[in-house]
Formats: C-alpha cells, sequence, structure tokens
C-alpha cells in the first residue's frame, strides 16, 4: 500500500472517531472535540495530496493553513456559546438546549 | 560503542513512547504505566551514553544530521540533530536524575490514583527536555520548548482539585509564556536576517562565523548590532523558563505539584532549559563583543540578570517557611549564579554548575519529598523538626546536599562550580558588582540552608506528624544515596587542577597540574571564609538551641520583624505585578468592554432602531394598503412553515445525524454509483 493510501486509511479512521464522537457525545465540549477530530482528518487529506499527489504547488498547505486558523476561529466561537450557556442553564447538555424547536 | 547524530533521535523518542502507552494505560495499569516510563528513561541512559562516548571522541566537532522538514514555494524548511560534548552531558545528566526521580516517584506516589497519568506526565517531561537538548534548529528547540512548559503545566498542576495547585499551573504557564513571546520573535527575526534556523549546516548555519560576522555588521534601532539584538530577545525566553529576575514568580509557586515533579523541573528540566539555551546559542550572544561601538553587549545585560537573581533568591529564601519554598528560591539564586556565569564569559563554568546543581537539588528535593512523605504531608520547617533519629539515611543524604549547596570546601562538588563561576566574574572586566552579589549570595546560601537542616532534623519534634515519621521505603532511599554519590563525585571532574569537564565541554585540550588549583587562591580562601561565616551564623542562630515551640517566632522575626515579614511575602513581587500589570490588563479590558458596549454597541443600536423606524413604517403601509388577498397566501404559507418547523426539533443531534447519514448515502452513491 502506498503511504498516500495508509495517509488517506488514517485520516478516514481519524474522521470517522470525529463523527461517532460528535454523534454521541451529549457534552457539548466533547462535541466540539469531535468535530475538530474531523476537520483535522480533512486537513490531513489535504496535506497527503500535497505531499504524495505530485506537482510543486503549495495549495495544499496554504488550504490547511487557512482551515486551521478557520478552525481555531471556530473553536472560540463554539466555547464562547458553550460559557454562554452555561451560564444560562448550569450545564452544558446538547439534549437539553433545545429552545430552538419549531 | 557510539551512537552516530543521525539516531539521536531515539534519546527523546523512548520517553516519548512511554508516555503514548502511558496515555493509553487505563488508570489501574499502574504497573504497566510505570514499567514503560523506567524502561523508556533507562534505554535513553544508555543511549545518552553512547552519544556522550561519541561526543567525547571529537570535543571540538558539531556533528549534525539535518533533513528537510517541508519546503513551501522557495523556501526549504530544515531540521536536525546535533551531537557535541554540551548535548552530551546535559542528555546524561537529564536521564540520569529523571531515572532516579521516576525510581523515587514509585514510592512517593504510590498511593495516588493517578498513578498512570503521572508517569505519563513524566514521561513527556523528559521526551521535551531531550528533545529540546539534541535539536540543531532553534525551530525545532522552540517546539520542545513548548512542550517542556506544557508538561510542566500538567504536572504542577497535577493535584488541580486544589485551587492553589491548578493556580500555580497557569501561573507557570503564563508568566513563561511572556518570556516566550521574545523568544518567538528573536526566531523571527533570526529567520528573516539569516534565512536559517538550524544551528550548523557545514558553514551556513545560523551559529556559524559566516551568518554571525554578517548579523553582527548590521544596527538596529538604538544603536544596538542585530545580533545583541536578537540575542537579547532569545534571553527573555531563558528568563522565563530559568525563573530569571523579573520573571522568577512562577517558580516558587510551583511547588504545588507532587514534590519528584518539583525536583524534576527545578533539577533536570524546565529551570535548565533556560540556561542551556544561552549556552547553546552562545556564538549568537557573543558576536558582538568585538565591536567597541555598540552602546550594550548582549551579555552585559546577561551578567546583571542573573546577579540580581542570585541576590534576590538568596534573600527571600532566608525568610521562608515551607521547606519546598527554601529549595525553591536557592533554585532561583543558583539559576542566577548559571546566567551571571553565562553573562560574564563562561559558558563552561554555567554548564559545570548546572551539572552539579541538578544533583545536588534533585537529592535536596527528593530528601524534602521524603521528610514530607514520612510526615504526612507537613511541610512547614516550625512544624517538623527532630527528624534525624527517625530519618537516618534522609538526613545523611540531605546533609550532604545541603554543603553541597552551600559550597563547602573541596570535598562537594558545589563548592568546585561554584568557585569556577566566581573566578569568571573577578575576571570580568566590565563590572564588579556581579562578584560582589554572588559573594553575598554566598553567605546567605550557607546561613539559610543551616537554618533549614537544623529546623527540619535537630530538636525535638514539634507535631504530631513529625513524632511519628518514619523511614521512607528503598525506592526513595537508594535514589537519594545515588544522588548524593553523584553530588559529591561529580565536583572532581572539573576542579582547577584537572579541568577535564571543562576542557571537553569547549573542546579545547586538558592542561592539568596541581599549581591551578592554587590559582587565585585569595579568592577561594575569601569563599571559603564566606561560607564558614554563613554555616557559623546559621548554626549560632538556629542549631545550637533548636526551636522548641511551633509558634514561637524565628530568631531573626523576634529582631526584625517587619524586614522579616517583607522577605516572607517574597519582597511583595506578587503585589507588585497585581497592582501594576495586572491592573493595567484588567483597565484595558474594561476599556474595551466599554467600547464594545456604548460606542459599538450604539451604533448597532442606532441602526437597529432606523432598521425598526423603517419596519414601523412598512407595517403600516402593509397593513393599511396590502393586507387584502395577501392573507389568504399567507396562511397557506404559515401552514407549510408549521410542517416544515416540525423537523427543526432544536436537537443538535438530530441535525448532525441527518448530514452524517446524508453524507453516507452520497459516500456510497460516488463509491458504487461510479457518478461521473
Amino acid at each position: 500500500m502506498s503511504p498516500l493510501h495508509l495517509c488517506l486509511l488514517l485520516s478516514s479512521g481519524l474522521f470517522c472517531i470525529g463523527l461517532a464522537a460528535a454523534l454521541t457525545r451529549g457534552n457539548a465540549i466533547l462535541v466540539l472535540l469531535g468535530i475538530e477530530l474531523m476537520l483535522n482528518a480533512a486537513n490531513l487529506n489535504f496535506i497527503a495530496f500535497w505531499r504524495f499527489g505530485g506537482g510543486p504547488a503549495a495549495t495544499g498547505v496554504v488550504f490547511v493553513l487557512f482551515s486551521i486558523a478557520v478552525a481555531a476561529a471556530e473553536a472560540a466561537v463554539g466555547l464562547a456559546l458553550v460559557i454562554a450557556v452555561y451560564r444560562h442553564r448550569k450545564n452544558i447538555r446538547l439534549q437539553e438546549v433545545n429552545s430552538l424547536r419549531g | 560503542m557510539t551512537l552516530p547524530a543521525q539516531y539521536l533521535w531515539l534519546i527523546p523518542a523512548l520517553p516519548l513512547l512511554a508516555a503514548a502507552i502511558g496515555a493509553l494505560t487505563p488508570r489501574r495499569g499502574r504497573a504497566l504505566a510505570a514499567g514503560a516510563a523506567l524502561a523508556g528513561m533507562g534505554g535513553s541512559f544508555l543511549l545518552s551514553c553512547a552519544a556522550l562516548a561519541g561526543a567525547l571522541a571529537a570535543p571540538a566537532e558539531h556533528q549534525v544530521a539535518n533533513f528537510t522538514w517541508f519546503g513551501l514555494g522557495d523556501g526549504v524548511m530544515r531540521l536536525g540533530w546535533l551531537l557535541d560534548p554540551l548535548t552530551g552531558f546535559m542528555c546524561v545528566m537529564v536521564t540520569f536524575v529523571g531515572l532516579l526521580i521516576f525510581i523515587f516517584s514509585t514510592g512517593y506516589m504510590k498511593e495516588d490514583e493517578n498513578f498512570a497519568r503521572f508517569f505519563c506526565f513524566l514521561s513527556l517531561f523528559a521526551a521535551a527536555m531531550l528533545g529540546l537538548l539534541v535539536a540543531n534548529s532553534l525551530l525545532l528547540l522552540f517546539v520542545c520548548w513548548e512542550l517542556v512548559g506544557l508538561a510542566s503545566y500538567l504536572l504542577i498542576g497535577f493535584w488541580f482539585h486544589k485551587p492553589s495547585a491548578a493556580a500555580a499551573a497557569k501561573k507557570a504557564f503564563i508568566t513563561t509564556r511572556i518570556g516566550d513571546l521574545g523568544f518567538l520573535l528573536g526566531i523571527l527575526w533570526l529567520q528573516h536576517d539569516a534565512n536559517t534556523l538550524l544551528f550548523f549546516d557545514g558553514g551556513r548555519g545560523c551559529l556559524e562565523p559566516a551568518v554571525l560576522s554578517q548579523l553582527a555588521l548590521h544596527v538596529t534601532a538604538g544603536g544596538l548590532a542585530v545580533s545583541t539584538a536578537i540575542g537579547l530577545l532569545l534571553f527573555c525566553g531563558a528568563v522565563g523558563k530559568s525563573g530569571q529576575f523579573p520573571l522568577h514568580v512562577w517558580l516558587p509557586d510551583a511547588m504545588e505539584g507532587p514534590t519528584p515533579v518539583s525536583a524534576l523541573i527545578h533539577a533536570a528540566t524546565m529551570v535548565a532549559a533556560g540556561v542551556f539555551l544561552v549556552a547553546r546559542v552562545y556564538p549568537l550572544m557573543t558576536a558582538d563583543q568585538a565591536l567597541a561601538h555598540i552602546p550594550l553587549h548582549a551579555l552585559t545585560v546577561v551578567a546583571f540578570i542573573g546577579a540580581i537573581t542570585a541576590l534576590l533568591g538568596a534573600v527571600i529564601a532566608v525568610a521562608q517557611n515551607d521547606i519546598k519554598r527554601v529549595l525553591a528560591f536557592s533554585t532561583v539564586s543558583q539559576l542566577g549564579y548559571m546566567m551571571l556565569a553565562l553573562g560574564v564569559g563562561s559558558w563552561v563554568a554555567a554548564i559545570f554548575h548546572l551539572l552539579t546543581h541538578a544533583f545536588f537539588k534533585a537529592l535536596l528535593f527528593l530528601g524534602a519529598g521524603s521528610v514530607i512523605h514520612a510526615a504526612h504531608h507537613e511541610q512547614d520547617i516550625r512544624q517538623l523538626g527532630g527528624l534525624r533519629p527517625k530519618l537516618k539515611v534522609t538526613f545523611a543524604t540531605f546533609a550532604i546536599g545541603m554543603m553541597a549547596l552551600s559550597g563547602v570546601p573541596f570535598l562537594f562538588s558545589g563548592f568546585w562550580s561554584k568557585e569556577a563561576i566566581l573566578h569568571a566574574a573577578h575576571e570580568w572586566e566590565v563590572s564588579s558588582l556581579p562578584l560582589y552579589a554572588g559573594l553575598i549570595a554566598v553567605v546567605l546560601t550557607a546561613f539559610y540552608m543551616t537554618r533549614l537542616l537544623a529546623e527540619t532534623f535537630l530538636g525535638a519534634p514539634r507535631s504530631e506528624h513529625a513524632a511519628h515519621a518514619h523511614e521512607s521505603p528503598a525506592t526513595m532511599t537508594v535514589p537519594l544515596v545515588l544522588l548524593a554519590l553523584g553530588s559529591v563525585l561529580l565536583g572532581f571532574a572539573g576542579t582547577p587542577a584537572c579541568p577535564w569537564l571543562q576542557a571537553r565541554l569547549s573542546g579545547t585540550p586538558l592542561h592539568s597540574s596541581m599549581e591551578h588549583l592554587f590559582e587565585g587562591g585569595g579568592l577561594m580562601l575569601l569563599s571559603i571564609v564566606l561560607v564558614g561565616a554563613g554555616l557559623g551564623l546559621g548554626w549560632t542562630i538556629y542549631g545550637r538551641r533548636p526551636r522548641t515551640d511551633a509558634t514561637a517566632a524565628d530568631p531573626l522575626e523576634a529582631a526584625a520583624p517587619r524586614t522579616f515579614a517583607f522577605l516572607g511575602a517574597r519582597l511583595k513581587f506578587d503585589e507588585l505585578y497585581a497592582a501594576t500589570v495586572f491592573r493595567l490588563s484588567a483597565g484595558l479590558a474594561t476599556l474595551a468592554a466599554f467600547f464594545d458596549r456604548w460606542v459599538w454597541g450604539g451604533a448597532v443600536t442606532v441602526l437597529a432602531r432606523l432598521g425598526e423606524f423603517g419596519g414601523g413604517a412598512n407595517r403600516d403601509f402593509d397593513e393599511e394598503g396590502l393586507n387584502g388577498g395577501f392573507d389568504t397566501v399567507s396562511e397557506s404559507l404559515r401552514g407549510a412553515g408549521q410542517r416544515y418547523s416540525r423537523a427543526q426539533t432544536g436537537r443538535a443531534h438530530g441535525y448532525m445525524r441527518t448530514v452524517a447519514i446524508a453524507f453516507a448515502i452520497l459516500a456510497l452513491l460516488l463509491v458504487w454509483g461510479g457518478a461521473r
């Protein structure tokens, strides 16, 4: 198996772990963690294709840098939301945060 | 057997592997986690010995193994491993002292429920430190440097359920981060101007003459040479990590961690990193020495910061009552000595003192740990006392450590290394203030260590805990004995008569003769007299008539209560920072909040009001003008909307599940359907 395949396998594994965490966990912080894992799986894919996909262009790296910056902003906003929710309800169980129900 | 430079990464990799094993071990897998940590550290020690043997075969050479990390555009980022006697000696010291501390921890942390996690963090700490030592690139060094900071945060806050420990961990992390900002700026500047971060790279590295002379030629703001400015920025990082004035405040608070952690931080890792950094980039720090016209030499700053720290730590240590805090401030003071040695131009003396200090400070901290363990977590020396007959091994080894730290002549390693530093300070031409600061600190060191020893071990037990103390198990006493041996023997590797260590470090031939022993004998005599004075003073005040009552005032406190209280409060540095830096940042935050609420918030409110007004006008027009037939349409829309809104369960998981299922279907379609 080529290194590219190994990288893709690793990243899909990481993605599945992140997806499982995001779907099964009730704690908002753990869900955020799961989302971060999925993002990083995607980043890994970018890097893998950049490294092994041929071509000298640095697109993959630049994409990943942007994606890391966006992920950082996302984590900051997400955690701020979690804190706001916590202040309001004294817990961060996602099942109970459903006041936007139609 | 020697270890070539390209396999040097194995040294940090083994503890890192142990940390990974520890992280994946469940809480009950205590033996596995501890075994992995000990095996990793032991293997790393053997490899370090092999590496040192290789480095000593050609001490003047820098063996490097560089490789390309990644290329981006035209630039290439290269990293590498570096093997020279400095790396070799430091690796052997870190792994040996670290291994003994690990062994001690198996006894000390026996009853802790998070035993496995503790060993995982310890291994990570050691791995980060070793990575820092073998790095041949400032970037790689910085990465490991930050890992050291992370591991120290985790370990100082190991008992995070104690609010004081959590606060101390945060304080350590944030204070060192202030210095790291300077370090990072220095790295960026160096990369910009030198276009490389490799230390040694066949003539093109940033510590090699070609690049250095170019850096020293350029002049930047304030008439400084660029190399001076970069050196000072890098030194900022060392100030934070090595607990130098004015960023020393985190080091005493780091005592909140378990005692083996204190030993590791104060002896082998973390604080040693700052001194090592300056020693490693020493060619850069000295590049401006030949220039006469610049207003400031980088090393002058280093020397003065070191002198201030050496004095400050020693003065504060006199008035502390917590056994670990006395030792913490003595670390601050000894680190000041090392910086002083670096500043006055003798990095070899600094590393010599770093190595000897690692042994006796680890010994003292582990001895303190043994006392604390025996006395059921009683750390206040006023509550201890009378432990000598009960803790025989601990007392004997602690006394050896105490004498090594005080610099008792001839037999103990601390004497030789401190002597080397004082001699270097004596020969410095710029100023003799650092020498005087060092000499005063010699007296104070001997004094407060005598006080510590007398209060802890002599007299009668002054509390229940001290009265029922018992000697610690062999896992704790054996490391003490080994460290005590090291504290005595290591000094003989670097006596003036036969400066083997110094010669190997600097890569110069060894000149040994007994005559050198008494060169500068006057200074040596003076420092012996000063040590004697400190010991005698301590013995007169604390040793002859040991304290009998735990609540009685300290003799010094009775003599000068306000000064003593001021020293006891650590010269009020924390309060000073709270009143200045903290208040400044709180003021800025208030200002930002004010802007947010009234200026930006006001603008938004005005816009919202405008929108509201427009909406109101619209509604009036709507209700009066266009009502009619729209009602029926909107009724049906509302019905549709209500049906749709049932999908809006408000449950984040429900949405996510829908997305995941849709994604899975899409993936299956793409794989099987061949959607092209």
